[in-house]
């Protein structure tokens, strides 16, 4: 079993990025279960969203607490959040940052990073002052975990962005192919 | 077709594909997105169903005890206050022999405000007439809605269909979707003996005096003892149709068990993992699931636990001044039996706190290891005893 925690602030989409990979998953035909974190979520306070996935189903309904690996919705999350709690060793640690891979010290991770919020913007995803970067983290992460094809993501961002659909599909698709480790 | 589905939007699809011509229903967390579902299911006119918007859950109720007086299959879901708002309704609702389906989102209750899960708020309505599931995973919760309308249609009772907070309401995970054509073989329109009808004037729910509440009173037990022949009827019929069942209890590693768990809700689910992992290493644990609390399955349980030596039960609810509810409910099931288990009643998880894998294997091993409790309950994972 995979298990995956995404770190994000309300209103970033951290909920329906979980979904979204879940739904990915699911078309290749794994058993998924995602959810949120379980807490009354607020605009810009940090929040957590969750998925497992493996070739049984999955009977474990408890929090996740040693993930799999973690993405990073908003770098500034860093700094009062504990984003590697529990993490597995050699687990992947995905970061939405402008900076270079320097400036981000995880010795027992591995690090990799993808400019989202200038990818969202560059395709009008959300506004230029609150993007919309889960569906575009998502491109990167498929290609860093190959967890799942382009193709069964492109379906999964297909069936569940609301408005914008190509744009969403087009930005994913640039990270799954820039993202560096 | 399988679809992944929130538990909170599997609610809403049981509810359509019952073909509830009427439901009312006012929103509470973490029940919410029940409410958006079936409103916007029902804008969309792919739910054919009367939407009533209503100020409160005893408003919500009391439409849906109007609309099934008059015939109509009738839903609402709500959660704990909600629930409890309810209370007065949900006796009435029993007595007047109406099958309402209502979804309730376990949610633990105020004061202190908490939206997590703990199953006290339904337990709570335990002798209100009511049949209530107690689901694991949200294909159970779509497939016992389903189940729900022909038992409660058949035994005239109402049902009360129980997930989980979060652990189920907010979780999204595959749930297969059955045809609208299987489902209405399944399930046919709803045909009532008695009904509000103006050509034909009937009065509901009258003064009943001392020479006939107490035969009211005794149909309903007898309702009540029926209606465990008819939920078993009523899964195999489904069972033969869609090829799942669930049954009132299930037994998991039970026959040659030393040690049986009992669990409810989705507490299972995580039991189950833990018993297959701990059967691996020659523990001879086996997992029982309670599903249906009333009616009460005491013979099937007693059954059950017939060559056991230990029971843990672990109870996500209590009844201040007694104890887990489950455990005094089985304590009082075996009375019957001949050699009976002890008993060992661990309380766990109350508003929402985690139950975790770890925690299950040591109330297992805390059951091998000692020939009876040593306390009256079982406290598990307190923080702050001293608080």
């Amino acid at each position: 079993m995979i298990e995956i925690r995404i770190h994000g602030r309300g209103g970033q989409g951290s909920v329906v990025a979980s979904k979204i990979f879940a739904e990915a998953l699911f078309l290749e035909g794994k058993y998924v279960q995602a959810f949120p974190e379980f807490g009354t979520e607020r605009r810009g306070a940090p929040v957590q969203a969750f998925v497992r996935c493996g070739e049984t189903p999955i009977l474990v309904r408890s929090n996740i607490y040693e993930p799999d690996h973690v993405i990073v919705l908003d770098a500034s999350l860093i700094e009062m959040v504990n984003v590697v709690s529990g993490l597995k060793r050699s687990g992947f640690i995905l970061i939405n940052s402008d900076l270079g891979s320097g400036n981000y010290n995880f010795p027992e991770y591995r690090v990799a990073l993808v400019d989202a919020t200038k990818i969202a913007v560059r395709h009008k995803l959300g506004t230029p002052t609150t993007p919309i970067v889960n569906t575009v983290i998502l491109g990167a992460f498929a290609k860093i975990t190959n967890l799942v094809s382009f193709t069964s993501l492109e379906k999964a961002v297909r069936d569940y962005a609301p408005v914008k659909i190509d744009e969403n599909v087009a930005a994913a698709k640039e990270t799954y192919e820039n993202v560096k480790i | 077709m399988k679809k992944l589905l929130m538990g909170n939007h599997t609610v809403s699809w049981g509810a359509m594909l019952a073909r509830a011509q009427v439901i009312a229903a006012y929103p509470i967390t973490p029940q919410t997105q029940i409410v958006e579902e079936l409103a916007t299911l029902c804008a969309e006119g792919k739910a054919k169903a009367q939407f009533i918007k209503v100020e409160s859950e005893h408003s919500a109720l009391a439409s849906c005890i109007g609309a099934s007086a008059a015939g109509a299959r009738a839903f609402t879901a709500t959660s704990s206050q909600g629930l409890a708002l309810m209370h007065e309704l949900l006796h009435w609702a029993a007595g007047a022999r109406l099958p309402i389906v209502m979804a309730n989102v376990n949610r633990a209750m105020a004061p202190g405000w908490n939206i997590w899960t703990e199953q006290t708020d339904s337990l709570a309505q335990r002798d209100t007439g009511w049949i209530q599931f107690y689901c694991e995973n949200n294909q159970e919760i779509l497939d016992s809605i389903i189940q729900a309308y022909k038992i409660s249609e058949t035994v005239s009772l109402p049902s009360m269909i129980v997930l989980d907070a979060f652990f189920l309401s907010h979780t999204t995970e595959p749930v297969e979707i059955p045809p609208q054509e299987l489902v209405d073989k399944f399930l046919p329109p709803y045909k009532p003996q008695y009904k509000l009808d103006p050509k034909e004037p009937h009065a509901f729910g009258g003064l009943s005096s001392t020479e006939y509440y107490y035969e009211l009173r005794y149909k309903i037990q007898k309702a009540m003892e029926r209606a465990k022949e008819v939920i078993e009827e009523t899964d195999e019929k489904f069972n033969q149709i869609f090829e799942r069942k669930y049954g009132l209890i299930e037994e998991i590693e039970t026959s040659d068990a030393e040690v049986i768990l009992v669990t409810s809700s989705t507490i299972t689910s995580t039991a189950r993992f833990v018993t297959e992992q701990l059967r691996k290493t020659g523990k001879k644990i086996g997992l029982l699931k309670v599903r249906v609390f009333r009616p009460f399955p005491s013979s099937e349980i007693r059954d059950a636990l017939s060559n056991c030596e230990k029971v843990a039960v672990i109870d996500r609810n209590i009844s201040f001044g007694s104890g887990g509810i489950f455990a005094s409910e089985i304590k009082s099931a075996i009375q019957k039996m001949g050699k009976q288990p002890v008993i060992f009643p661990f309380i766990a998880g109350l508003g929402g706190r985690d139950i975790t894998v770890p925690q299950i294997e040591e109330m297992i091993n805390y059951t091998f290891e000692n020939a009876k409790p040593k306390e009256e309950i079982l406290w598990r994972g307190l923080k702050y005893e001293n608080i």
